[in-house]
């Protein structure tokens, strides 16, 4: 039998057709169907078209997106014409085989246990070190995030948050603006490890000035081209910090008016992007979980650990004044006044930290305070999302120290 | 994926870094396709569970083998795609004969094993059937893909899909039929080159 005999019997019979009609409705529902009625009158003898068309046509037919006319002129054709109601056939069967997809979102951890089964059966020659882990899981997190965006959610609002001199201060941009941000600040990384500068921002410029370059030298408002390049950056990095051999070889990283051994500042990266992949998901309205705790612990030490030298430039700016108990501060390499900040959580641990200077040895002797904290609470007390008087701390001791120590954890946030 | 149509170069220097036991290589080999991965093995197995499994077999079979992976063949993607349909598939008939194993009375004259034997290899083909349509979908040109989206998904005639496009009607008739046209081919073991028929 001939494609067109074939059809015609499928089609001239209708309690018999073995093969579908194309279809009529999609699962997804919601959105009307086209109106036939808008494509013109409705003909009673069907639309003379030539072969080309009718053939050219079929792709629509089968898919039910030609008009009624349209539709009747190809299927009166289709009995006449092997070839076509040859191809009819597949091109019907084909849309069968559309579907969405079931899964949008890979589930985060799956990359964890993957790469880990991988490099378990096969050690890697050149690893990704320890304190580049946190950094590579971040990037992957908010590159899947970022996933399924359209333009909507690129120009969704956010606002990046920050404490300067104990005030709450605050910038307007977009999600694609966050990923630029990320991407000017992951630059300064980029830039100290010799690869290329995604800014053209002075060598000494801090994450504020290359941010504002960034913007400043791309056409406003960011679109979701920014995402490549930056996705780019994330892996070189994890790639060029592997060939350190997991040691930073005293390799240190400019932030403009400071600086950070290579390790901390992968780690001050990774805290950057989860908390500014947190900003993104709440303007487009996704849920977002904190990071492993295993992560999440290493960067809540480097806060620790960057605590006392923000204590410090709080004293030096007046922000607060050495206690009235005390009349000099303990000298370096001496034990001095502690705090014991307690993280909760599995992320958590106790730290002890040194109030009267940097170089002072923290000393459960002299502790004088004790807080007690939730670990994502402590981190976005850290990232300027929360201010210190928001907190919800366990507080027990000398509370002009808690104060100090709370402020100064909030200060060690910036753009 | 953030990019489509990687240069063979990038896939020739991801097997070598690979090769080299470039731990960095692995996790961008997973970042480009795991999603494509994962979506196959789960159009095989139909359960989120096993297309994990698969997802970490696949990428421990990369990771331990990169040199299997001939760039002249074709595209790492195509062989990636390959190894997945390989092992999804190896994975739905290892589930099927230990369910049809565990049933109790089973036929002993072995007649009942030759109608599920028949059963499981219809099964086995409608999979890979839908698996290669997914992979066709997911690497056919980015124009055609979005013009079936439109037709389909948001049921807009070709009329309306053509203006969303920007494009001609005669443009979205053509992407609609060679979109289709390509489709089609997932019947066809053996296609597209270099990936199929391996059920």
């Amino acid at each position: 039998m001939s494609g067109a005999e074939e059809f015609r019997v499928e089609f001239e019979e209708p309690h018999e057709r073995r093969i579908p009609m194309p279809r009529a409705s999609v699962e997804d529902g919601g959105h009307p169907l086209p109106d036939p009625a808008g494509r013109g009158e409705e003909p009673s003898v069907p639309l003379d078209l030539p072969h080309d068309v009718l053939r050219s046509l079929l792709g629509a037919w089968a898919l039910a997106a030609c008009s009624a006319a349209e539709t009747a002129a190809v299927e009166h054709h289709l009995g006449d014409c092997g070839g076509c109601a040859d191809e009819a056939r597949r091109l019907r069967e084909a849309v069968g085989l559309l579907h969405q997809p079931e899964t949008l979102d890979l589930d985060p951890a799956l990359r964890t246990r993957v790469l880990d089964a991988c490099l378990d059966r096969r050690p890697p020659r050149i690893p990704v070190p320890e304190w580049a882990a946190p950094y590579d899981a971040e990037t992957a997190r908010l590159d899947a995030l970022l996933q399924d965006f359209g333009d909507a959610e690129w120009h969704a609002p956010v606002r990046l948050r920050w404490f300067e001199d104990d005030v709450r201060t605050s910038r307007r941009t977009t999600v694609a603006g966050v990923i630029a941000h990320l991407l000017a600040v992951d630059g300064l990384i980029a830039t100290a490890l010799g690869l290329e500068d995604p800014t053209d921002a002075d060598r000494a410029a801090g994450p504020a000035a290359r941010t504002e370059a960034l913007w400043r030298s791309t056409p406003f408002p960011q679109t979701s081209a920014v995402r490549v390049p930056w996705r780019e950056q994330t892996h070189g990095l994890v790639r060029m910090v592997s060939f350190t051999g997991g040691g930073t070889g005293g390799l240190t990283v400019s932030y403009g008016d400071f600086r950070l051994p290579l390790h901390d500042a992968m780690l001050d990266r990774a805290f950057g992007c989860w908390v500014h992949a947190e900003d993104i998901a709440d303007a487009v309205d996704y849920p977002y979980d904190p990071p492993a705790p295993r992560h999440l612990n290493r960067m809540i030490d480097l806060a620790v650990r960057l605590l006392p030298g923000a204590l410090a430039t709080r004293r030096r700016s007046g922000l607060s004044a050495p206690p009235r108990a005390t009349r000099h501060l303990a000298p370096a390499g001496t034990p001095g006044r502690t705090l014991r900040l307690e993280i909760e959580g599995p992320a958590g641990g106790n730290w002890l930290i040194p109030l009267d200077s940097p170089a002072a040895t923290p000393s459960t002797d002299h502790e004088v305070a004790h807080v007690a904290l939730d670990s994502v609470e402590f981190c976005h007390l850290a990232a300027g999302r929360l201010l210190p008087e928001e907190e919800a701390a366990g507080q027990l001791g000398d509370r002009e120290a808690i104060r100090d120590v709370l402020y100064a954890t909030a200060s060690l946030s910036r753009m | 994926m953030a990019k489509k149509d990687a240069p063979p170069r990038w896939d020739r220097r991801m097997q070598q870094r690979l090769a080299r036991g470039e731990a960095a290589a692995l996790g961008e080999t997973y970042d480009r396709f795991a999603s494509l991965v994962h979506s196959l093995a789960h159009r095989v197995l139909g359960e989120e569970k096993a297309a994990d499994t698969v997802t970490r077999e696949v990428f421990a079979h990369v990771w331990e083998h990169p040199e299997t992976y001939d760039p002249k063949q074709g595209p790492l993607r195509t062989w990636i795609a390959a190894v997945t349909h390989r092992l999804a598939v190896q994975c739905l008939r290892d589930r099927e004969e230990r369910d049809r194993g565990g049933l109790p009375g089973g036929e002993p004259d072995g007649a009942g094993e030759r109608v599920s034997g028949e059963d499981l290899e219809s099964k086995v083909r409608r999979a890979s059937v839908a698996a290669r349509a997914d992979y066709i979908v997911h690497s056919m040109p980015v124009p055609l893909r979005h013009a079936l989206e439109l037709a389909y998904f948001q049921r807009r005639d070709y009329r309306q899909t053509a203006a969303d496009l920007g494009v001609t009607e005669d443009e979205a008739r053509r992407r609609l039929r060679l979109g289709l046209q390509l489709l089609s081919t997932a019947h066809d073991a053996g296609a597209p080159p270099g990936y199929g028929g391996a059920a």
